[in-house]
């Protein structure tokens, strides 16, 4: 592998080149997030030039081996390059549950053929993928899980239905926690399968969200196909692979804490909005829960970077990153809690024409999500005092 | 007697679903005129104003038992805004005439007035650019007036306007009664987060009578302070009734959701802390009680003990709402489910008139620290 310091200036010199001036600013709204998938529309020639460059180079997967079309890089690189593309103040070239869940469980679990099959498109942005984990009555408690997978011989077939599917409606294909025994005992009976949504016998309902958006839906499995070779890991072995799923999903989800490449710093937002008076902010109480919340983002953010220094690329943090999760989405929740102050008044707005369609509210209230989405926090809390603390 | 007729009658008239059809209806009306009128007929907006204007003369703290209940409800109405703010504006520094005038129409609710101040995107109701400027028959002012309560729906303005620029701090300025469609003023709506509507007003050369000011000249702060300050006592009754209607929702679900075979609120990490904010409310019922009696009782001495329960009962409000979605899980963050609006409310009531940081910095300055 290439020296670090040659790898720094090359990464450099390469992101100079291919990263279009445009996505070198910070996201204005969702539609500026690029999830690529069949349905994907890009915003702008430059979202999908970037997607592509960043693809090639294997760098929307970093720390993917090679063969699958991922960067190969070790966790050395890999932080290099997430340095270099903070310092030009580049987006993130995908959104991907691809990427931060599926990905990890199939190139830990998967079979050759399902690595082969589904991790390039991953990297290309070609197949957005669905979680099809919740149900009704399985929520936190998710291994009590219902929809029936059933053996028909050559294929199998599959009924039941899953709610809180993050965009359900946009997803190309999902991995889906199924009950595939249902004499075992309740851990013990589970798969993870993998089916494309436009398979007969899917479909889903929108669900509509606190904040005016419909970003997942109910999604119902009418007697629907699912292939023999499409089971990760061995069958009723899913509860294994789902919970190292979620562990990758967690510690994506605490990400949310860290302030986004490119962002203005909370404390700049404030002088901007609010003004100084003799070079602080008037308010001496906001002044401190923003220092605070501050402070507690640059901490995650070492942290972080202290815990993935310390396993290799691509591996995961185990039961750690339930404290991720559980501090990063207290986080965000807290700076939407300090924008919508620092915005004062004008932070009502809900559709007005200087508010950009209500951004500000509606991002404060997706927020109250973070600490239910990936396991509630009272879930992460409870891993933490079992398998960490190894409390009885 | 007061608080369950008001419940009932809010129920039945006016529930949660109430707000949400108003909502899904869209249009920038705020509030049902039909309910209005319904509650202009219990009396309800009589209820603070003197007998001798046709009021109930039954004080805030009736006022307050009242906005505790459409509080429950999330029902929208101009209560606070004209029958609380502007009315105790009027009663407080109104000459005769201005009384006999405003006060009956306020009290039967066929008047809506309301109180125009803010300037800026944040409370800071001492900063006035809009000024009110001597003619031969009276005053002529220009200015721009934002995020005004039910402005879009009512039928005068109280507005603050700077007669004035000599001296600093508050001295300087005036209120002045407006009537909404007196020529040369803009009223733009503007839909925030429920269905409240607060609407820009520009004043543009805005001629009035000299027996529009509405108290003395150039001490037109300390007034609008004290109505600001009885609107946010009444704020605090309505955000504890929010408060404590989420509160009581969520314990039910907390009984009724099984997960892992038992009901969820059979965990302790959720039974502590519905524990701790079971007593954070019990706090709050003191501070709004308390607070509505010195305003019936002591009305010089308000703005202390207005910040103070603000700023409590913000906190508590805010944080009831917020975990009451997150005891229900998934299905509290879904619009089809009503628990969202109470945390939505909260915020509105929160930001409008100062919010926590606002009220906590006032406290201390009131206090000399
Ligand atoms: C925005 C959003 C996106 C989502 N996206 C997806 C998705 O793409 N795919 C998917 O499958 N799911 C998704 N989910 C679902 C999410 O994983 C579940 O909502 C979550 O696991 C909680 O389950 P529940 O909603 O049934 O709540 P419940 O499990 O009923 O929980 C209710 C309350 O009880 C508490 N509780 C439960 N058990 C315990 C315990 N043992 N100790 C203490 N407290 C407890 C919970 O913490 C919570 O406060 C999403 C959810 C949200 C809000």
């Amino acid at each position: 592998m290439t020296q670090p310091k040659d790898f720094r200036t090359q990464g450099r010199a390469w992101l100079e080149n291919n990263c279009p001036a445009d996505m070198r600013s910070p996201l204005q709204t969702e539609a500026d997030l690029c999830w690529g998938g069949r349905r994907f529309r890009f915003q702008s020639a430059d979202q999908e030039t970037w997607l592509r460059n960043m693809a090639e180079k294997g760098w929307t997967a970093p720390g993917w081996p090679r063969e699958y079309g991922g960067g190969g890089l070790d966790q050395e690189h890999l932080k290099i390059l997430q340095e270099e593309m903070h310092r030009i103040g580049a987006r993130a070239p995908l959104y991907s549950f691809g990427i931060s869940m599926i990905g990890p469980a199939l190139l830990k679990y998967g079979s050759e053929k399902l690595k082969q099959q589904h991790l390039p498109p991953i990297v290309r942005g070609e197949i957005r993928w669905a979680q099809g984990y919740s149900e009704p009555n399985a929520g936190s408690d998710l291994a009590s899980l219902q929809a029936r997978l059933e053996d028909r011989g050559d294929h199998y077939v599959l009924n039941g239905s899953k709610i809180w599917t993050s965009y359900g409606d946009l997803g190309d294909w999902m991995f889906c926690l199924v009950r595939s025994d249902s004499e075992a005992p309740k851990h013990g009976g589970i798969s993870l399968v993998l089916f494309d949504m436009a398979t007969p016998g899917v479909s889903t309902r929108p669900i509509r969200l606190i904040s005016g958006k419909s970003p997942f839906t109910e999604t119902f499995f009418d007697n629907a196909r699912v292939e023999k070779d499409q089971v990760v890991g061995e069958l009723n072995n899913g509860w294994t692979v789902a919970k190292y799923l979620l562990t990758h999903e967690r510690e994506m989800i605490g990400g949310s804490g860290l302030r986004p490449s490119g962002e203005e710093p909370l404390g700049r937002i404030a002088a901007r909005v609010l003004g100084l008076e003799s070079g602080q902010l008037a308010n001496p109480m906001l002044r401190g829960d923003i220092a605070r919340l501050e402070i507690d983002s640059e901490a995650l953010g070492l942290t972080m970077q202290r815990a993935r220094d310390e396993v290799k690329a691509g591996a995961s943090l185990g039961a750690t990153s339930s404290v991720f999760k559980y501090i990063g989405t207290e986080l965000n929740m807290r700076r939407q809690e300090l924008l919508m102050a620092i915005h004062g008044l004008a932070s009502l707005d809900w559709s007005g024409p200087d508010s950009a369609a209500g951004r500000l509210p509606r991002a404060w209230l997706r927020s109250r999500g973070n600490s239910i989405e990936g396991g509630t926090s009272e879930i992460q809390l409870n891993i933490i005092a079992k398998h960490i603390l190894g409390l009885p | 007697m007061l608080q369950q007729s008001a419940r009932d009658f809010l129920n039945r008239q006016a529930p949660v679903k109430h707000l949400r059809s108003l909502r899904d209806a869209g249009g920038s009306k705020g509030f049902s005129r039909e309910v209005w009128a319904e509650m202009s007929a219990l009396g309800w907006p009589a209820m603070a104003i003197p007998e001798e204007y046709d009021g109930l003369g039954f004080g805030f703290t009736g006022m307050g038992i009242v906005l505790q209940e459409t509080g429950r409800t999330l029902t929208p109405c101009p209560l606070l805004s004209s029958a609380m703010m502007a009315a105790a504006a009027i009663v407080h520094a109104g000459d005769d005439a201005q009384k006999s005038t405003l006060l009956p129409g306020i009290a039967s609710g066929e008047a809506l007035v309301t109180l125009a101040f803010d300037e800026h995107t944040h409370h800071r109701p001492g900063q006035v650019a809009a000024t009110a400027k001597r003619t031969a028959g009276g005053f002529c002012i220009s200015g721009h007036k934002r995020f005004v309560l039910d402005g879009a729906m009512s039928d005068q303005l109280i507005v603050s306007a700077r007669t004035d620029d000599r001296v600093p701090d508050g001295r300087g300025i005036s209120l002045f009664i407006v009537p909404a469609t007196a020529s040369g003023i803009t009223i733009t709506p503007c839909q925030v987060l429920d269905t409240h509507v607060l609407a820009d007003i520009t004043l543009d050369d805005v001629r009035l009578p000299a027996a529009a000011l509405l108290g003395a000249e150039n001490e037109g702060l300390a007034i609008l302070e004290y109505a600001l300050d009885a609107g946010r006592i009444g704020q605090s009754a309505e955000l504890l009734g929010v408060a404590l209607e989420a509160f009581e929702r969520s314990i039910a679900y907390l009984k009724e959701r099984k997960q892992f075979g038992v009901p969820i609120g059979s965990f302790q990490a959720l039974q502590h802390r519905a524990a701790v904010l079971f007593g954070e409310l019990e706090l709050c019922k003191s501070l709004v009680l308390n607070a509505l009696h010195r305003l019936d009782s002591d009305a010089n001495e308000i703005a202390a003990t207005a910040s103070m329960t603000k700023a409590k009962v913000v906190e508590t409000a805010s944080k009831a709402t917020a975990e009451a979605i997150q005891w229900h899980g998934g299905i509290g963050m879904t619009d089809d489910f009503d628990i969202g609006f109470f945390y939505k409310r909260a915020r509105i009531l929160e930001t409008m008139l100062g919010d926590r940081y606002f009220h906590l910095d006032r406290f201390a300055r009131q206090h000399g620290y």
